[in-house]
């Protein structure tokens, strides 16, 4: 009995390894050291159990993330199997080969492109945009957003004070402008014996923070990346009259209300701000609001989320974050990392990654009825979701990132020039880049 | 020694200029003393305003250092029952449990591996040409010496351009190896230059007297002037082994997953969540060796920070 | 010392490698002994100098390995010269210079000044003052913005509580004016000691002999202060200046921990903006001919001033 057994482990062995592949491996997953990259070691240990395969995890911190990877692409290394990139390397590593073409395994498998959030497809997947050729799978939706301090807002004197000075009541600012109200009624507050501030807002220099701050806003006062109808056509666009009122509003933001000390702050100072109850408006990416909820301090129903207010002629942006997961070329394990892909792509994977607070892109876990009330944040995320807008995506997304980097810093932080000057810069930077690619 | 000097400082002066001195080593060393301390400090005690200077020291830095940590629901950490050791313990105070290592100690292994394989490449290749600097007839020695030298000037992130680029077509990126032969070379420089100074100093005689005795060239070398120059030679490895400890540009240009040395990597511990304890804890065991060395070695401080361009 | 000595027949006889190094002659041992080491300096600088030169030729960009290489000839120095971007940085890096030079010299010769003086425990508390520059610039620059956050930073709380003011009034790295000096206060804490080494290196070199004739001749001290002990240092404090000169020129891990170039790019020194356009932006080609202009521009500086330096030490 006994060797009969060992004879059909063999085989269900074998059988397994003909339908997957050859051998078990060990995959390398590189994405950045935040909470969703924890939760995804978690879910991972199904797949492992699953596949044979075992799953080894590169996690760079965020402010170093794009650097390393980027280094790490562009030398060739076989450190990562799969990558969790983020969405603007998509059209570099389409064009430089660093990323494995997903179509054929996704038409073989039968993973749907329709099947995910249209936004994510675009902003994570495809390159050249909004045309059917995939490089990576929607892994993490994510979006700017905004969090608040419910349990303050709820306070009756407060209420009565705001109501009296700006005649109406205190709740989540529907448009920019009764954002930065709300955010200078807060400002040097005394709250419980503690000296509160307005709000946190991205500042930071050397990555991509300040961008990606400003960007959020700027979209909603008008400011457009190019002609529609010319690409890289930029002049009167990104320095249009709108996109100029939209810098100064985030400068005077800046000035006016934030924590002393925040000239360089992005996500995890964000998160360190308003979890020590330091300010009453907080601005950040969807991927901290779990973290939130649980949270000894703002966590219980103390924290309310709203989407990005709208501008002053009424439009309403956010700016995308979130990644998609792809094959790295240089990688020697590639079927192995096709397996994980397809094995992430389930509808039973994808509902367990929400729960675990992954913010899933499948329409199947997002469109679900009982999705908006599954998480106090889960409507403010499709809110946002649903208004999208991504800094460029093109292969020199790098050197645009750093010269927007540099001129909004100069601009809001320092207080160098004007506005329209910082945007006219950046209309002669990206215009030399462009002509630089040849595309100008 | 005894008897009066005119040059000799009054008891005021010494005592002025002791106090003085004094002053500014405890001002200066302050930060370093910061670091050690906010290692043992608990991650609110570290932020504390005003800043804490007494505390209940923890440990917590250092498990946080060490390991990589997930949160749990109650539920999930009634389950796996009480925490059996102390640094559990220090973990669960926040819903937290050890899911594993940390990154720290293969980076702090990185550091050592290449420190002392550079060390050592360097110090044995630099041996040998110091002692034919010192000991040969060498055609265009002075400008060969300042060729070494001036391989010194050129910024780091200059160099590693091509090096990148090189490293690259070699598939030496981000291995132990290429990291060894480029801190090696860069170290070259100084273990020529301190070497050299330290075999001039040993007198020809030894070995002419050896040659004599029927010892060859090599022989005389390897069995009068190697042993006379140990000293030196020790004092020039711990100079090569601070410079690749320490050296943090090409390390991050050059290096991600496999050999990153520490350098690049304490600044990262901070993440998500600002574990100043942790960062200081890291930097802490990552410094003290240092420290510890730079007492060891005071007599030849100043010669090897200056190429031997100064002796005392 | 010369070939004859080689010529000798050995009396022993000897195994292996040594019996080979033994038969080789002086010459060929001198460069058997020196040739791995030119071989790998010719390998990791004077090779990748030359190819450097060549990349600052083209439109190169290493993460586009499939793209044309176009030969552009001058063009990118030509636009490195005119970049305004490029001339502030080169503003920054020569703020940073004197002002660490600066300070140094003053502070550093102080110190070694009053340690000269003799006092009990002197050795004690001159390796206390080294200590800051044996260590790792990035670990510790990276940890200094701890001590400068305000509130809750020992350099914020110590200057509040001398001066009176709040410690969250001021943000040392946030501030536009302020950003300059606190990476000039950083270095200066780091190095001081090293030019402090090498003044007292020059003050122990000064002969007693020389005070004690000046002494007979009822010289003041403030005049033999003038006239003995600065010139005679004088060699010693140029030497310290060219040193911490080349490294204050090459700064980066300190400085790109500290600040990272901000706020805006106040504290973006060369090196810190060559990192940015070689291995953010990739513009390998552009990158490279900046790479060439700095390496001149340290190399033909320190030409001039070692010219210089051997003047003082003839005179």
């Amino acid at each position: 009995m006994k060797s009969i057994g060992m004879v059909s482990v063999a085989a269900a062995a074998l059988a397994a390894g003909f339908s997957g592949s050859a051998k078990a491996e060990d995959l390398t997953l590189c994405w950045a050291a935040w909470d969703p990259a924890n939760a995804l070691v978690e879910l991972s240990k199904e797949f492992e159990a699953k596949s044979g395969h075992t799953m080894k995890f590169e996690f760079v911190p965020w402010p170093n993330f794009a650097d390393r990877m980027l280094n790490e692409l562009n030398s060739g290394g076989q450190l990562c199997d799969l990558m969790i990139g983020d969405s603007q390397w998509i059209g570099g590593s389409a064009e430089n080969g660093h990323y494995v073409k997903l179509n054929d395994f996704f038409d073989a498998e039968g993973i749907k492109m329709d099947d995910f959030i249209d936004a994510t497809v675009v902003g994570y997947s495809e390159w050249p945009k909004n045309t059917p050729n995939y490089w990576a799978l929607p892994a993490f939706g994510d979006v700017v957003g905004w969090t608040y301090r419910k349990d303050w807002f709820e306070r009756p004197e407060l209420q009565a004070e705001f109501k009296e000075k700006y005649g109406r009541d205190l709740a989540a600012p529907k448009t920019f402008a009764e954002l930065k109200d709300i955010a200078e009624f807060f400002q040097n507050r005394e709250i419980d014996g503690k000296t509160v501030y307005g709000a946190s807002i991205y500042t930071e220099r050397g990555s991509e923070g300040i961008t990606m701050g400003a960007m959020d806003v700027l979209y909603s006062f008008g400011f457009k990346y190019e002609n529609p109808d010319k690409p890289y056509d930029m002049d009167g666009y990104v320095n249009s009259p709108g996109a100029v009122a939209g810098l100064e509003y985030y400068k005077a933001l800046y000035d006016c209300c934030t924590p002393p000390g925040s000239s360089n702050g992005y996500m995890s100072e964000g998160i360190d701000a308003f979890k020590s109850g330091q300010v009453a408006l907080q601005m950040n990416f969807a991927f901290t609001w779990p973290g939130f909820e649980s949270d000894a301090n703002v966590g219980g129903g103390k924290t309310g989320y709203f989407a990005n207010p709208a501008g002053p002629d009424g439009d309403q942006f956010a700016q995308l974050g979130g990644q998609g997961i792809s094959v790295v070329s240089y990688s020697s394990k590639q079927d192995a990392a096709l397996e994980y892909i397809k094995w992430f792509a389930q509808p039973e994977v994808q509902a367990k990654w929400w729960e675990m607070g992954g913010f899933s892109c499948l329409k199947a876990v997002t469109l679900d009825p009982s999705f908006p009330a599954s998480q106090p944040y889960a409507q403010t995320f499709l809110d946002s979701m649903a208004i999208v807008k991504d800094f460029w995506a093109e292969p020199s997304y790098a050197t645009l990132l750093q010269d927007t980097q540099r001129r909004f810093h100069d601009y809001v932080v320092a207080g160098n020039g004007t506005a329209q000057e910082a945007l006219d810069g950046l209309v002669s930077d990206w215009t030399e880049t462009f002509e630089d690619d040849g595309k100008l | 020694m005894s008897g009066y000097s005119i040059t000799e400082p009054t008891l005021a002066q010494k005592w002025i200029a002791g106090v003085l001195v004094v002053g500014y080593a405890l001002l200066t060393i302050l930060p370093l003393i910061w670091i050690i301390a906010t290692g043992f400090k608990s991650p609110s005690d570290a932020i504390a305003y005003p800043p804490k200077v007494v505390f209940e020291p923890t440990l917590e830095g250092y498990v946080n250092l060490f390991t990589t940590r997930t949160r749990m629901s109650p539920e999930a950490l009634e389950e796996i029952g009480p925490p059996e050791t102390w640094y559990d313990r220090i973990v669960r105070q926040y819903d937290m449990v050890i899911s594993g290592p940390s990154r720290y100690g293969e980076r702090f292994l990185n550091s050592v591996v290449i420190g002392f394989g550079s060390t050592f490449l360097s110090v044995f290749l630099g041996t040998l040409a110091a002692y034919a600097f010192s000991r040969f007839k060498v055609p265009l020695k002075d400008d060969l010496m300042f060729f070494i030298l001036s391989t010194r000037m050129m910024p780091p992130i200059a160099v590693a351009i091509p090096i990148f680029l090189m490293f690259r077509q070699l598939g030496l990126s981000d291995t132990h190896l290429g990291m060894i032969l480029l801190y090696t070379a860069v170290n070259l420089s100084l273990s020529v230059w301190l070497l050299k100074g330290f075999i001039d100093e040993i007198p020809v005689e030894y070995e002419e007297a050896a040659l004599i005795d029927g010892y060859t060239r090599f022989q005389a070398f390897y069995k009068v002037v190697l042993p006379q120059a140990t000293t030196g030679i020790a004092s020039t490895a711990i100079f090569c082994l601070i410079f690749a400890w320490n050296e943090y540009a090409f390390a991050v240009l050059l290096t991600s997953g496999t050999a990153q040395t520490a350098p690049p990597f304490i600044p990262t511990i901070i993440g998500v969540g600002k574990d100043w304890p942790a960062v200081a804890a890291g930097a802490t065991l990552f410094l003290v060796p240092v420290m510890v060395f730079t007492i060891l070695l005071r007599k030849h401080l100043l010669r090897g920070i200056t190429f031997g361009a100064v002796r005392k | 010392m010369s070939d004859e000595t080689s010529s000798r027949t050995p009396a022993v006889a000897r195994p292996g490698l040594a019996r080979r190094m033994g038969s080789l002659s002086d010459r060929a041992l001198a460069w058997v002994f020196i040739g791995p080491t030119i071989f790998l300096l010719l390998a990791i600088n004077i090779f990748p100098l030359i190819w450097t030169i060549r990349l600052s030729l083209t439109n190169y960009r290493a993460n586009r390995t499939n793209a044309d290489l176009q030969w552009v000839g001058l063009r990118n120095y030509e636009r490195i010269l005119t970049d305004s971007d490029i001339w502030n940085s080169m503003q920054a890096t020569a703020h940073f210079l004197i002002w660490t030079l600066v300070l140094q010299v003053l502070i550093g010769f102080a110190l070694a000044y009053l340690i000269n003086k003799k006092f009990k425990g002197n050795d004690l508390w001159t390796t206390i003052i080294v200590l800051p520059m044996m260590l790792s610039p990035a670990v510790v620059g990276n940890f200094w913005t701890f001590l400068y956050q305000p509130q809750i930073g020992l350099f914020n709380y110590v200057i509040a509580f001398l001066s009176g003011t709040d410690p969250s009034s001021f943000s040392m790295i946030g501030d536009v004016n302020l950003a300059p000096w606190a990476i000039v206060i950083v270095d200066t804490w780091m190095w001081t000691p090293f030019v402090m080494l090498i003044c007292l290196a020059g003050l122990r070199s000064i002969p007693d002999s020389i005070y004690e004739a000046a002494e007979c001749d009822r010289a003041s001290s403030w005049r033999q202060f003038w006239t003995i002990t600065i010139p005679m240092a004088l060699p010693f404090l140029m030497l310290a200046i060219l040193f911490r000169g080349i490294e204050n020129f090459k700064m980066f891990d300190l400085v790109v921990q500290l600040t990272g170039g901000g706020p805006g790019n106040v504290t973006e020194l060369t090196s810190i903006n060559l990192k940015r356009e070689a291995f953010e932006k990739w513009r390998t080609g552009f990158a490279s001919a900046y790479a060439v202009i700095l390496f001149v521009t340290v190399f033909g500086l320190a030409s001039i001033y070692v010219k210089a330096l051997n003047k003082v030490k003839q005179r």
